[in-house]
């Protein structure tokens, strides 16, 4: 295995950084702080679902927004700006690059989430006082929140490979609601009865992503244990999905001229 | 067996025209052209000649349409080869939110180096561009000048057998050309191969070995900076001072330049003796005899005034 990708996804790390991305951290704190201290005031006994359902989905969001902001930028701004003419006329393999880049952003989304998951149990911590078992599930959710980030980071790499930032931005985006309603794209064609449809939305279905087992908010915020058989599928489902969307774009980066 | 050190034949790229990608424009036509190893090399071409495009073939930035080049013997789409290369790009542009520092050391762990030896590297190549002082400033507070001066450094980093550099005395001042000028002559002196473009023929007389002269994407010839224009003579200047009293020889009244008493005219080459005897009969005093030689300059107008392409700009003597 090369070394390259990793020399450049931790320089992608770097440039996040300074970039000031993890600002946005802040929100997530003030986020957090603010409804602490408004579900001790006017609930009782729902605090703690309050609280995980929030939390989680305030994690999977503001995750998203960057996978995609982050993500159509990715490989586009380094060929407008042309900071790509020297990284790749050293011994950089193009697909080496999309990886280190795609790896880059991976790694500021997992720091992100890290520090949010950080915030979640400080929060939880200060409405309930103390952590049950079935707490788990929280990390689980979250598991599943940044395999559901690889997909996206993944796909607005891809689109970033050929067009500017706004399309990609709607690709990225169409793709992702696409993959949440995936289960009731085959099911209107399937009800529909006409073959031809069914065969269409049958494999839309099969090419798009499917995010639905990848949401486990509600059965982190009830306590619901959640099958470890799910969380092995999930990941391997995230992997293969990822590494095909990888190698096309890397087939399609490497054929492209540079500007 | 030593093959050269850049093989490029039948080189020919055509870039798309027009909003709807209809026609096509050939940028460079049919380059066929051999470097050896540890020659500086010119290639030389008004704006516009396809130098830039040349060179980003080269760097497997673009993909030709045509035509085939090699590097030391690899193909250019060979990775392995661009251990052994540097590349400077046109005006070149890094990441704005490292320190010259930083940007050096990302570029040297893509070579392997140790730590140790990166910031060995580091600070003798920052030394040697001039940015000692300015190794821990954000690129973005570079100036045009600074960023030529770290794109050299990242370009000669690795200690590469072959440096192409595209326009590399462009954004520099005077004292930065001279630098630029010094270190590719220490290039060539450590035995690397230096192959720059330019559109400023000053430079390239001044250190080529070969040049090449490329006009709208086609090559017009290869040679020593001496053979590619013809040594044939244009003739002789002859610089004189006239005695107290002297009047100009009737014969040289319409082509002489005269100031004060200082005397200037050209003669064919035929009729310098002939003409120094007359200025000997007349008492003048003889400052300097030389030979007038067209220089790439006049080969570069040449053949822009041949191809009626006014709009290509030629920037000359600009030191
Ligand atoms: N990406 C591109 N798309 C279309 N035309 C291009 C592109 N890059 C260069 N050209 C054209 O190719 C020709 C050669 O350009 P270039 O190689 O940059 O010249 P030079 O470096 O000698 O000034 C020019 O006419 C330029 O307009
Ligand atoms: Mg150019």
């Amino acid at each position: 295995m090369s070394a390259m990708p990793g020399v450049v996804a931790i320089n992608t790390f770097r440039e996040a950084v300074r970039d000031r991305v993890l600002y946005n951290l802040i929100f997530f704190a003030l986020l957090m702080i603010g409804a602490a201290i408004l579900v001790g005031q006017i609930s009782v006994g729902i605090e703690r679902i309050v609280i995980i359902n929030l939390g989680l989905s305030a994690i999977s969001l503001f995750g998203l927004v960057m996978a995609i902001f982050i993500g159509v930028g990715l490989v586009y701004k380094e060929m407008e700006r042309r900071t790509l003419y020297s990284l790749l006329s050293k011994p950089v393999k193009r697909w080496e690059f999309i990886v280190g880049k795609y790896a880059g952003l991976l790694l500021t989304l997992a720091v992100n989430t890290a520090f949010m998951t950080l915030g979640l149990v400080a929060a939880l911590l200060y409405v309930s006082h103390h952590f049950q078992r079935s707490d788990g599930s929280i990390f689980i959710a979250i598991y599943f929140i940044l395999l559901e980030l690889a997909l996206v980071t993944a796909f607005a790499l891809f689109f970033s490979c050929f067009s500017s930032p706004m399309l990609s931005t709607l690709f990225t985006i169409g793709f992702y609601i696409a993959g949440v309603f995936a289960n009731d794209i085959r099911n209107f064609g399937e009800l529909a009865h006409k073959p031809a449809l069914g065969a269409v939305t049958r494999g839309l279905y099969y090419i798009l992503p499917n995010f639905h087992n990848f949401n486990s908010i509600a059965a982190a915020a009830h306590g619901d244990a959640i099958p470890l058989s799910l969380v092995g599928q999930n990941t391997l489902y995230a992997v293969l999905y990822v590494a095909v969307t990888l190698l096309a774009s890397s087939a399609v980066f490497s054929g492209r001229n540079l500007k | 067996m030593t093959s050269p050190a850049i093989e490029i034949s039948g080189l020919t790229k055509d870039y798309p025209v027009g909003f709807w990608r209809k026609r096509m424009r050939r940028s460079l036509d049919n380059l066929t052209l051999q470097v050896e190893e540890g020659e500086i090399f010119g290639f030389l071409g008004p704006n516009g000649a396809g130098k830039t495009t040349t060179l980003k073939l080269l760097m497997g930035l673009i993909y030709p349409t045509s035509g085939t080049a090699r590097v030391r013997g690899r193909s250019i789409d060979d990775v392995a080869m661009h251990r052994e290369i540097g590349y400077l790009p046109e005006q070149p542009y890094f990441y704005d939110y490292l320190t010259a520092r930083e940007l050096l050391d990302y570029f040297a762990r893509i070579f392997g180096f140790s730590a140790k030896e990166r910031g060995e590297r580091i600070a003798r190549f920052l030394e040697r561009v001039g940015l000692a002082d300015a190794a821990g400033i954000q690129l973005r507070k570079f100036s045009k000048g600074m960023l030529q001066r770290v794109g050299i450094a990242q370009a000669i980093l690795h200690d590469p057998r072959i440096v192409f550099l595209d326009e590399p005395m462009s954004g520099l001042d005077p004292l930065g050309r001279r630098e630029v000028r010094d270190i590719i002559l220490d290039l060539k002196r450590e035995g690397r191969t230096v192959f720059f473009s330019t559109h400023i023929l000053s430079d390239a007389e001044m250190l080529c070995d070969r040049v090449a002269v490329l006009l709208n994407g086609k090559l017009q010839g290869v040679g020593a900076p001496g053979d590619i224009v013809s040594m044939e003579l244009h003739g002789m200047e002859i610089l004189f001072e006239l005695g107290d009293g002297q009047a100009l020889p009737r014969r040289f009244a319409d082509r002489a330049t005269v100031t004060g008493r200082r005397c200037r005219i050209e003669v064919p080459e035929a009729e310098l003796y002939p003409v120094i005897e007359e200025l000997r009969r007349c008492e003048a005093r003889i400052l300097s005899v030389s030979a007038l030689r067209p220089t790439l300059e006049d080969y570069f107008f040449g053949l822009v005034g041949r191809e009626k392409t006014a709009s290509h700009g030629v920037e000359v003597n600009a030191r």
